[in-house]
This record gives C-alpha cells, sequence and structure tokens, in this order.
C-alpha cells in the first residue's frame, strides 16, 4: 500500500492534447478569431494515437490540438490585435450611432493592423522552406487575382493578389524556370521549378465566376492574407537572387519599343504599370547589369568510377535542361484574338521565344500579325481565311505538347481544324505494369531521337493495304494456319530424322518425352506455387492481412491498366472500322 | 427672377389655404422683397381679370399697365415714394366686382348669374344666344376673334390689347415676361474673397468676439482630459516601410522552434493524371455505364472527383465549376483535418512470406495417393492402425468395421454390428492383438485374428484368465463375456455403459483403455482395464463438455479436452497438473506428441492449436490452415509430422520439429495439402491415422473410402 493514488488521464498521451472548445476558452478568444489564428498561425488538429485514452474514455467524435501548440498561441500579438481591432469596431459602431462624425474619422485614422512578417519568418524559418509550401499559395493567389472587383472580398486583396502573381510568372520568365504545363479541364497547372524545388500551381480559365453559396469566403480571404504575405517575401527575395529590381520595372530599353509610336498615351505610367507588367512581353530591370562572365563554368574534378558516370549523367541532365530552357529561341509567336492570351503568352516567353498579339487585344503587343518573321502563327479556329506564307498556323496544344515533351513536335498534328492528338498529363510516371497510354510510347520513342512516325505511317500503309485486301483476310488467316500446320509438320519430321539418326525409336516415343520436358518446368513453377502458397499459410495474421491487402492492390491496379487498354483496342478497332467504311462509300 | 418663382411657390401654398404656415416663411425672410414679390404674383395672377377691367372701364389703368411692364423701373419707383404702394392696392380694390373670391367657377355652372358685386347683388351672365352657326359666323366675320377670350369671372368675351398679346407670345417662346429684364446683370459681388477697406455691414461687432467661448472652453478641456486619459490617441505617423523586404536574411535553419517534433506538414495535392486532361485518350474517358455508375457513388466514395471530358480544341473548354470549390476544400483540409503521422513502410510482398525450409529437404512426407479402400457404403467415421502397421481398422456409419490389409488394399475382414460405431482403437502394444469399438452403449474388445496365431492366443488368454474376485466391486458399467456366435465373430468382451460412447483410446501398455460417454452433467470419462475387467470414473465432478481423451504416451498422465481446454491429470497423484486454454471455440480432436511435451489441438473453428507443455498453457502456435472444421488430427511416431483433416476435404501434412533443446521452440512447416476425399452431406475427411513405421497416411472420408498417401 501507500503512495499517491495514481488517476486515470492525468497523465500521458490525454495531457498533450487538448480539444477545440477547451483550447478556444484559454485562449479568451471567439470561434472566427480562433479560426483565423489558427490558419495564419498554421496550426491544426492533430490525431492521437490511442484516441479513446486522450479522449479520457469516451468515443465522442472530437478534434485535438496539441497542447504545446495552444500554449505556442498563448503568447502571440495577433491575439492582442484581434481583441484591439474588436475594440474598434465597438467604437466605431457607436460613434457611427451616435452620428459623431468626428470621432468616426478619428477612429478610422487609428484604425489597428497588424502585420504577417514575423509569422511567416515563424513558419518558415528558411526560405527553402517557404518555397516548399508555396503551392497552395500561388493558386489561391491566382484564384483570387481573378475575382471580379466587386462583392466577395476586398478590391485592396484582389489587386494585391493580381500584382503578386504578376510579379511571380515575370520572375519565372526571367529565370527560365518553368518545367511542364497541362491543360486540364479544371484549369492550368503549371510546374517550375525554383532553387531545385518543384512548384505547382493552377490556374483557372479566364471566365467569371459562377460563385457557389456555400463556401465560407472569410476562411478563404484569411488564407490569402497569409498567402499574399508570404508570396510578396518570397518574390522579394525571388528577385534579389536574380539582381532584379523589386517592385519589377520593365527594362527602360524594352520600354521604348512599347510606347506606342504615334505618341498616343494610353494611361498614365502609373496606372498602365500593372497592365504593362502582365503583358508578360517586357524583359525586367536588373539591379546590376548582366555580365556574360557571371555564368560561372563548373570546375572539372578528376573523378573515378562510378563517381563519374555519375557525373556524366549529371552532365547531360544539365544540357538537357539548358536545351529544354532554350526550346522555343529564336522562334517569333503571334497569338490570335481567341487564343488564351496570358497563359500562352507565359508559357512562350519561359522559353524564350518571341511572342506578340492583336494591339487592340493587350497592351504589350511588340509586332503585328502582318510581321513576315514571325514562325509560328497560334489559332484556334477550325480555318482562317487568308493565311501569309512562311509560317506555321497551329493549334495552341502544339506549344503545351511541346513543353512538356522537351522537343518542338512535328507540327503536322497541329495544323488548324485537324483532331488533335491526345493531350497527355506531364506529371504521370509510369512504372513498371501501369498502363501506358500509346501516344506516351510514341512521344518517348521521339524523346530518344527515334522517329516513330515514319513507323506509324508505314504500319499505317501495310494497315491500308490490308484494308485494301479486306475481304481476303478472312482467307489470308486460313493461310496463316496452314502456314503454322506446315511449319509444325516439318518440326516433326526434323525431329523424325534426328531421332532415327540417333537411336532408331518410334517418333510416338519422341514426342510424348517432349512432353515430358514441359510438364517438368509446369512441376517446378507448381511445385513453387506451392511452396508459396504453403509458407503463406504459415504466415501471421496481421502479416497476413498486410499480404492479402497488397495484393489486391496489385491486383486491382492490373486490372485497370488491362481495363484501360482494352478500351483503348476497342476504341482503335472502331475507328479503323470507320474508315474502312468511308473508304468503301468513296470507292462506291 | 428667381424671387419670383420663390415666392410664387409661397404664393400657392397661402392659397391652398396654409396661410399660416406661408406667414411663418414671410415673417423668417426679407419682408420688403417677398411682398413686393407677392404683391407682383398676385397681379400676374389676376391678370385676365385686370384686362378684364380694363376692357370693360376703356382705359383708366394705362399707367398701371405701364408699371407692370417695367418692374425694375417700378422698383425703383417704389423705393424712391412708399406712398405710391398704395396704388397696387388699388388693384385689388377695383377688380372686386364679383366677391365669390378664388373659387372654381363651375359652381355656378346652373345658375343664371356668376356671383355677387359689392353690393350683394347679383351679377348676371350675359346673354348667350348664339348658336353654332353665329359662332361659326363670328369667326368667319369678325377679324379679332382669334384675339378674343372668355372671362371666366364674368362671363363677357375680352379682346387681348397689343401688349398683352405680345406677352403671351413672349411667355410662348419661354422668354422673360418682361422685355426690359436683363438676366446677365453683372453681379455686384459684395461678400468678396478680397478684403476690402470697408466693411459690408456698418453693425458693431458682438461683445461675444471679444471674449473667450466658454463653450469652446468645455469642450477643450473636454479634449485634453480625454487626451490624457488616453482614450484619444493622437494620430500616428505613417511608417514609411517598404511592406516587402528580404524577410530571410538571417535565416537559420536550427531556430525551427518551433514547432517542435510534432509538426506534420500538410501532405500536397496529388498532380493530375491523364484522365483530367482536355483532350484524353479515349480510353480515359467513361462509358455510359461507368457515367452512371459514378454519378450513382457516393461523393466521398468516388475515385475521381470528376467526370472526364473531351473537347475538339481549347477554345471549347468552359469554366470548370467546381473550381472555387476545390480551393475552398483545400484550405478546410488545411486547417480543420487532423493530422496524423502514418508510418507506411513500403513493404515488398515477397518480404512478408516467411522464410521456412522447403518441403522438399524435409522428406519423408506423404505427397501422393497411393490407394483407395473401397468397401464401406457410409461415411468412415473412424480408423485405427495395428501397431505391426501391417493392418488397419474402419469403422463405419453402415454399422459395420472392416480389416484392411495395409499394403495390398485387401479387406481381410468385415464384422457387421448392426449400429453406428463411432470409434475403433487398435491395442497400441503389439504383443496383444486386440481391437476396441465403441459401438452405441457398449464397447466392444475384438480380437481380429490376424497376424501371429501365438499372439492371438495370446492375447484370448490374456483375457480369459480373469477371475471373479471374491467381493463384487460396484462398477460404472458391465463387462460381459461375448456369447459363442459373437465369439466366433472375434468378439471377446462386451463392456455395456449406460450411454452412447463416442470415443475409445488406449494406453501406451495395452492393458488400460479410456471411453468417452455422452453424458452431459454426468459421468462422462471411464478408465477401464481390460485384464481386471473393473472400469472406474476418475472424476469426482464432470469438468464440461468432454470432447476427447488421450493417455500420454510416456508418463501418467491423462489429456482431457473439453469444449475449450485442455486438462492434464496425473492418474497417481489423483490432480490437475495443468489446464491449457485453446484459444478456440470448440475443441474437436486432440493428438499428444510422442515425445509427449507437445499437444495439438483441432477446433471446428478451422484453427489448429500447437501446445508447447513446457512453454505455456496458451497455444505456442495457432495454425488457420484450413477453411473449414478441423476433424481429426495425428501426430506421427517416428516422424516429425503431424496431420490434420478438415470438413473441406483436405488433409494437410505438416513438419513439426521439436528440438531436444528446450530454448528453442518447435518448428512448424506446412509441407502438403493432400486433397482426395469428395465432400460429401457437407462433411470431408473425418479421421486421419499415421502409418507407425512408415511416413505414410491414412485419411477416412465421409464418401465412405479410406486413403492412403505415401
Amino acid at each position: 500500500m501507500g503512495g499517491l493514488e495514481k488517476k486515470k488521464y492525468e497523465r500521458g498521451a490525454a495531457t498533450n492534447y487538448i480539444t477545440r472548445n477547451r483550447a478556444r476558452k484559454k485562449l479568451q478568444l471567439s470561434l472566427p478569431d480562433f479560426r483565423r489564428l489558427c490558419i495564419l498561425k498554421g496550426i491544426y488538429p492533430h490525431e492521437p494515437k490511442h484516441k479513446k485514452k486522450v479522449n479520457k474514455g469516451s468515443t465522442a467524435p472530437r478534434t485535438f490540438y496539441l497542447l504545446k501548440d495552444i500554449k505556442f498561441l498563448l503568447h502571440e500579438p495577433i491575439v492582442n490585435k484581434f481583441r484591439e481591432y474588436k475594440v474598434f469596431v465597438r467604437k466605431l459602431r457607436k460613434a457611427y450611432g451616435k452620428s459623431e462624425w468626428g470621432t468616426v474619422e478619428r477612429l478610422k485614422d487609428n484604425k489597428p493592423t497588424y502585420k504577417l512578417d514575423h509569422i511567416v519568418k515563424e513558419r518558415y524559418p528558411t526560405f527553402i522552406d517557404a518555397l516548399r509550401d508555396l503551392d497552395d499559395a500561388l493558386s489561391m493567389c491566382f484564384l483570387f487575382s481573378t475575382f471580379p472587383r466587386t462583392g466577395k472580398c476586398h478590391v485592396q486583396t484582389i489587386q494585391l493578389c493580381r500584382r503578386l502573381a504578376v510579379e511571380f510568372q515575370n520572375y519565372v520568365i526571367a529565370s527560365r524556370s518553368l518545367r511542364k504545363v497541362f491543360l486540364s479541364i479544371k484549369g492550368i497547372y503549371y510546374q517550375a521549378e525554383v532553387l531545385g524545388q518543384p512548384i505547382t500551381w493552377i490556374t483557372p480559365y479566364a471566365f467569371a465566376h459562377d460563385h457557389p453559396t456555400d463556401v465560407d469566403y472569410r476562411v478563404m480571404a484569411t488564407f490569402t492574407e497569409f498567402y499574399t504575405t508570404l508570396l510578396g517575401f518570397v518574390n522579394f527575395r525571388l528577385y534579389q537572387s536574380l539582381n532584379l529590381v523589386y517592385p519589377p520595372k520593365i527594362d527602360s530599353q524594352a520600354e521604348d519599343e512599347l510606347k506606342p509610336a504615334e505618341g498616343k498615351e494610353y494611361a498614365m505610367d502609373s496606372e498602365s504599370y500593372l497592365e504593362k507588367l502582365s503583358g508578360l512581353s517586357a524583359s525586367l530591370a536588373r539591379a546590376v547589369a548582366p555580365t556574360h562572365e557571371d555564368e560561372v563554368e563548373m570546375d572539372e574534378f578528376p573523378v573515378e568510377g562510378e563517381t563519374a558516370e555519375l557525373m556524366d549523367a549529371k552532365k547531360k541532365e544539365q544540357e538537357a535542361l539548358e536545351k529544354h530552357k532554350k526550346l522555343f529561341e529564336g522562334l517569333r509567336f503571334f497569338l490570335n484574338r481567341e487564343v488564351p492570351r496570358e497563359p500562352l503568352a507565359f508559357v512562350i516567353r519561359c522559353f524564350g521565344g518571341q511572342v506578340s498579339w492583336d494591339k487592340s487585344l493587350c497592351i504589350g503587343a511588340t509586332y503585328e500579325a502582318t510581321d513576315p518573321s514571325i514562325t509560328h502563327h497560334i489559332i484556334d479556329r477550325p480555318h482562317l481565311d487568308k493565311q501569309v506564307v512562311g509560317r506555321y498556323y497551329l493549334q495552341p496544344q502544339w506549344v503545351f505538347d511541346s513543353v512538356n515533351a522537351k522537343l518542338c513536335l512535328p507540327v503536322a498534328d497541329y495544323f488548324p481544324g485537324v483532331l488533335l492528338p491526345p493531350h497527355l498529363s506531364p506529371f504521370v510516371t509510369e512504372k513498371e505494369g501501369d498502363y501506358v497510354p500509346p501516344e506516351k510510347l510514341k512521344l518517348l520513342a521521339l524523346q530518344r531521337g527515334e522517329n516513330p512516325d515514319e513507323e506509324s505511317e508505314e504500319e499505317e500503309e501495310e494497315e491500308e493495304e490490308e484494308e485494301e485486301e479486306g475481304d481476303n483476310d478472312k482467307e489470308e488467316e486460313e493461310d496463316e494456319s496452314e502456314k503454322e500446320e506446315e511449319m509444325k509438320l516439318q518440326k516433326m519430321e526434323e525431329q523424325k530424322t534426328q531421332s532415327t539418326q540417333s537411336n532408331k525409336v518410334l517418333p510416338v516415343k519422341v514426342t510424348a518425352g517432349k512432353v515430358r520436358v514441359e510438364d517438368k518446368q509446369r512441376l517446378e513453377q507448381e511445385q513453387q506455387s506451392e511452396e508459396k502458397r504453403l509458407a503463406i499459410m504459415m504466415m501471421k495474421k496481421r502479416e497476413k492481412y498486410l499480404y492479402k491487402k497488397i495484393m489486391f492492390g496489385k491486383k486491382r491496379k492490373i486490372r485497370e491498366a488491362n481495363k484501360l487498354a482494352e478500351k483503348r483496342k476497342a476504341h482503335d478497332a472502331a475507328l479503323k472500322e470507320q474508315k474502312k467504311k468511308k473508304k468503301k462509300a468513296r470507292q462506291a | 427672377m428667381e424671387q419670383p418663382s420663390l415666392s410664387s411657390d409661397t404664393q400657392e401654398l397661402s392659397e391652398s389655404e396654409e396661410s399660416v404656415y406661408s406667414g411663418l416663411e414671410d415673417s423668417g425672410s426679407d419682408s420688403e422683397s417677398s411682398g413686393s414679390a407677392e404683391e407682383e404674383e398676385e397681379e400676374e395672377e389676376d391678370e385676365d381679370e385686370e384686362e378684364d377691367e380694363e376692357e370693360s372701364s376703356g382705359s383708366p389703368s394705362a399707367p398701371q399697365t405701364q408699371a407692370r411692364g417695367f418692374p425694375g423701373q417700378r422698383r425703383s419707383l417704389q423705393d424712391d415714394s412708399p406712398l405710391d404702394e398704395y396704388e397696387q392696392d388699388s388693384s385689388d380694390e377695383e377688380d372686386i366686382r364679383n366677391t365669390v373670391g378664388n373659387i372654381p367657377m363651375e359652381w355656378y355652372q346652373d345658375f343664371p348669374h356668376v356671383g355677387y358685386d359689392l353690393d350683394g347683388r347679383r351679377i348676371y351672365k350675359p346673354l348667350r344666344s348664339r348658336d353654332e352657326l353665329d359662332l361659326f359666323l363670328e369667326k368667319m366675320e369678325n377679324p379679332e376673334y382669334w384675339r378674343t377670350v372668355q372671362d371666366r369671372q364674368t362671363g363677357a368675351d375680352v379682346r387681348l390689347s397689343e401688349e398683352q398679346l405680345e406677352l403671351v407670345q413672349r411667355l410662348q417662346r419661354g422668354q422673360f415676361g418682361d422685355v426690359n429684364f436683363d438676366p446677365y446683370e453683372p453681379s455686384v459681388d459684395f461678400f468678396s474673397h478680397e478684403v476690402r477697406i470697408h466693411p459690408v455691414t456698418n453693425r458693431p461687432a458682438d461683445k461675444r468676439s471679444f471674449i473667450p467661448s466658454l463653450v469652446e472652453k468645455e469642450k477643450v478641456s473636454k479634449l485634453v482630459h480625454a487626451i490624457k486619459m488616453g482614450w484619444i490617441q493622437p494620430r500616428k505617423p505613417k511608417e514609411n516601410v517598404p511592406t516587402f523586404y528580404d524577410l530571410w536574411a538571417q535565416e537559420d535553419p536550427n531556430s525551427i522552434l518551433g514547432r517542435h517534433k510534432m509538426h506534420v506538414p500538410a501532405p500536397k495535392i496529388p498532380l493530375p493524371g491523364h484522365e483530367e486532361s482536355y483532350n484524353p485518350p479515349p480510353e480515359f474517358l467513361l462509358s455510359p455505364e461507368e457515367k452512371l455508375a459514378w454519378e450513382q457513388q457516393d461523393p466521398s466514395e468516388r475515385r475521381l472527383g470528376f467526370i472526364p471530358q473531351k473537347f475538339r480544341s481549347l477554345r471549347a473548354v468552359p469554366a470548370y465549376s467546381r473550381f472555387i470549390h476545390e480551393r475552398f476544400e483545400r484550405c478546410l483540409d488545411l486547417y480543420l483535418c487532423p493530422r496524423q503521422r502514418k508510418m507506411r513502410v513500403n513493404v515488398d510482398p515477397e518480404d512478408l512470406i516467411p522464410k521456412l525450409p522447403r518441403p522438399r529437404d524435409l522428406q519423408p512426407f506423404p505427397t501422393t495417393q497411393a490407394l483407395i479402400y473401397r468397401g464401406h457404403s457410409s461415411l468412415v467415421r473412424t480408423l485405427s492402425v495395428s501397431p505391426s502397421g501391417q493392418w488397419f481398422a474402419s469403422g463405419s456409419d453402415d454399422g459395420s468395421v472392416r480389416l484392411w490389409e495395409v499394403s495390398s488394399g485387401r479387406c481381410l475382414r468385415s464384422l457387421t454390428l448392426g449400429a453406428v460405431v463411432r470409434s475403433v482403437a487398435w491395442n497400441p502394444n503389439p504383443s496383444i492383438c486386440l481391437l476396441a469399438v465403441a459401438l452405441e452403449e457398449q464397447v466392444l474388445l475384438v480380437n481380429p485374428g490376424l497376424g501371429d496365431r501365438l499372439l492371438v492366443a495370446a492375447t484370448d488368454q490374456l483375457l480369459d484368465s480373469w477371475e471373479a474376485p471374491e467381493e463384487e466391486r460396484v462398477q460404472p458399467v458391465r463387462w460381459i463375456p461375448a456369447s459363442p456366435e459373437e465369439r466366433a465373430k472375434g468378439i471377446r468382451l462386451l463392456v455395456q455403459h449406460d450411454k452412447p460412447v463416442t470415443q475409445v483410446t488406449w494406453h501406451a501398455k495395452g492393458d488400460y483403455w479410456a471411453s468417452v460417454v455422452r453424458n452431459p452433467g454426468g459421468r462422462q470419462v471411464l478408465i477401464h482395464q481390460s485384464s481386471r475387467r473393473w472400469s472406474q470414473d476418475p472424476f469426482r465432478k464432470s469438468p464440461g463438455m468432454i470432447q476427447c481423451v488421450q493417455f500420454h504416451p510416456l508418463r501418467p498422465y491423462f489429456l482431457v479436452a473439453s469444449q475449450r481446454s485442455v486438462r492434464i491429470y496425473n492418474l497417481l497423484r489423483q490432480e490437475l497438473t495443468k489446464k491449457l486454454q485453446s484459444n478456440c471455440q470448440w475443441i474437436s480432436s486432440m493428438a499428444v506428441h510422442p515425445g509427449g511435451d507437445n499437444v495439438i489441438c483441432g477446433s471446428y473453428d478451422s484453427k489448429l492449436a500447437w501446445f508447447d507443455l513446457d512453454l505455456s498453457t496458451r497455444p505456442y502456435r495457432l495454425l488457420r490452415h484450413h477453411r473449414r472444421a478441423l476433424r481429426s488430427v495425428a501426430f506421427h511416431r517416428r516422424y516429425p509430422l503431424f496431420a490434420s483433416g478438415s470438413d473441406d476435404g483436405t488433409v494437410i501434412v505438416c513438419h513439426g520439429m521439436v528440438y531436444s533443446d528446450l530454448l528453442q521452440n518447435p518448428l512448424l512447416v506446412p509441407l502438403k495439402v493432400l486433397k482426395g476425399h469428395a465432400p460429401a452431406l457437407d462433411l470431408g475427411v473425418l479421421d486421419v491415422a499415421f502409418h507407425p513405421h512408415q511416413p505414410w497416411l491414412f485419411s477416412s472420408g465421409a464418401d465412405g473410402t479410406v486413403r492412403l498417401y505415401t
């Protein structure tokens, strides 16, 4: 006996967690304020390992925060700012009620504000951390920048988002760090590689939003508040790393070019600044004039063996990357007006191409449609009446597919009005056993330097020939089967001769022997599979469960891949059939 | 002309019987100007009447009209001679011929008069006897017709004068009525921004403009107090700090307090696959059936959150309606979704399979079906192999016990007993040739008469050598010597129980045997000694439903399997040594390792429990090899083999190596799944037994056969 009585839930897991309501009471905050604080500080609930223990024996569904997190929130200066703001609103309402306009003005002047700098620094102690978490920030900013300037949220927020988004796009152009683009039905995905970190974001297509009613814009606005701060600091740092001026300034040389020749001012410089910047056609001013000596060549160290190979591979990769960056170098694009200007201009500029558009479409057009030096004219309508000789008229998908393929794809598939080849996701890397669409295989072959086109053409020709023969197919098949039979017979004869040569035994036995050989292999296999089955029997229950689960997943994957392949086959067959019919109709 | 218009408003008000209100207004405004304006207005209002009057009275008021023609002049006149004021009023007096006042004249429509004059006499309407024709003629003939109007007050016709006509025309053109009025007169700016040497008014300054204001003082003191108390904050100077700067100028990767080890970074949004493309390969599009299935699925169960679509060109791609939703859901996930670090081991499933010695290295063990013993017409419940391994006996539901030669498959003898044979057991002692057969409520001791004659004779002699003791002991069973016919069959003794017997089993020495009686709650186990022909009940109270019993092969132990557990009794000391918990629902069978330290139990819930008696009372290993209930288990006497037969029609042979080293646990390896028995009546294999010397296995099944696997 003796000793203190141990009470339950006073030590261990139960003391490490705190429910949301208790946390709120501890912080003395209202629920909206608590939510804001959690969003800004990046505090999220944790799922305890033993929920029942933490929940003090109850199984009621509750969300738990780490007690440490909440304690960490206790001395957050922003909490006081929230309270101040609450008081401010109360005073303001009172002054309005009493119509004391002087007081209202005074109060408005002293409106409490807060800064999120320290929170950004706290949540992302290093720059790389911030970059790693930039995906959501970018997606959100790009979304908010497309919002209408009325309702929903503050105009300043929208403008700031637009500015930051454009600044980031300009940085990506200047650093040429875009790697992948994907046109999905949801929007356009971009992936850039900044300081070795892949950053993916999605932008919606440029349409008016159908604002849903079941979305809480306050939550989104709070997130955006933090994200804009984060993105601003990141932009600053990124611009600094490239020796660019921040806030970005258009290169004076480019600016001169941009100025309308007639001398008619479009708007005041300060007003059109953001628009010019969002035109994405001008390069940015640098703080330090770029010198070519800056590009330090890598010192080469004598290396041996594997490291040398590794180095070689790395070097090759680097070269490929450089090549990819200069994909559109020297090409001059012109965007027709029905083409989405911003994404295309952004992508083309990211890979060194020059781009222009109709002057009435947007500020920043550098040359006109009639310019003879244009090499690629991007259009998205079935046909164009007046075509200029000496340039390719292409659908916009060509640009995106070329970027993803890391090479300028053959243009024939992308002429206006042509049925486009499928647009594949560049984010999928097929592993072994996954389904690979045939287009991807073709693309891989292209990348390897082979030319599958010719082969495919040949195939097509063959196919055509086959089609021409058409009715004779069955006969052919019969022929083939006959041929096979002949082959078998020949083989048997050979065997006969061999057996007769070795020892004079009846040929029947020889064939039987052959069968046995096959059986041996099969037996071996069977035995092995049986061994495996027996071993599986000896597994522990938990392991067996895991094993079965894994095997189920694998099987499902295979099943799905097979299904896709089958579907494709059926589709191709249907297409072929259609073609044949058409041909027949034409012939008839 | 602003003033007139203003005053016209007031006039209207006053006319609509709100004189009190208008009077108030008048008192507030400059009396002179408004008064004059009013008058003027009245004049204009009553113009017609005046004209009328003029008509009637020739032109006595020519100067009056003149005066009206030039209001500016008039005003100056007024200013000059205020006495003239009453001249204007006179028009009012003159005008009053009809005293009805300002009323709608329609009220007098039906009367011959139109009102009353000052003396109260009626004013009659002028006679109007003219008809349409007269009117027309007058219109045609009278050159003045166009300028003739009717005075409604008096009903007389009035001819408009030239001036009046002009006035009407001016008003129609939208000009001021007054010809001489100049609306663009240069204004005199009395209260200009320029400082003049003379004051605008000559009024002496008030005293209050020289002494400090008390009200202001009060206000200031209030403000001062508020500032002192901190209620009013002075306006802070705007900080001119750039909003963005190099935040990570001094970054310190070790300062991550931060947040602690428990930080779980949010997972990134999964990247899109081919199916999300606006122009996916055709195989990624959903077929109509798949689309239907997708629509019927719960949104939370869908593998894809959208239906893949194909558009012919980028131009045709619409906005994604759920874009904002998805961003919002991501936000919710980020701040509301509980996070947990899950250690996902990337396991190769092959690694999970335990590394066991290959069955091939553990030979010999039965692998193939060698012989089938056919003959029973119903399911073969039980079988037992003779200690020599030359014969075996099988008991079936068709009421017969058959004795077979192992090597040839011949049925040597068949005893038809006429009731279901529950259990047969061959005496394990090689010097005794005896078979115990459990048949309903009796156990028969049968001398099969096979093998060495001497042995057969010796056995008979042993059984016959019994002499009845002097004093009869009370026994739970009756030992009945066989009748001559039965003796001819080979039956030597009948042991009559009071309840059906389910199992018989021999002690290794071959003298004692035990029987299990189905007698829930009562006496269930009996131990018999065949040489002394006496039986006893070892237990005072029943330990639950007993499934089967076994004698320990080496020590004087007795194992009793009840429904859930196995009890081990020491027969010498007459006490319970151990109780093994099987972790099974219902034990069906039990076998003891020849070494004596290991026991296996088969159960109806398709588990096989291996107990290591030295290790614990819990199973060392629970094997779930069979898919259905286990019916019997058996150990090989020599080889490290054990087998289990199950209702799924299979017999599984396992390697069960027991090491003499106490530190090493037994090694269990499944070796072979033997199939062959066809399931019948939902039963498969009913009994298994090993050959005493060879690695051979017998199994009896519900299909009426016994099979030998070698």
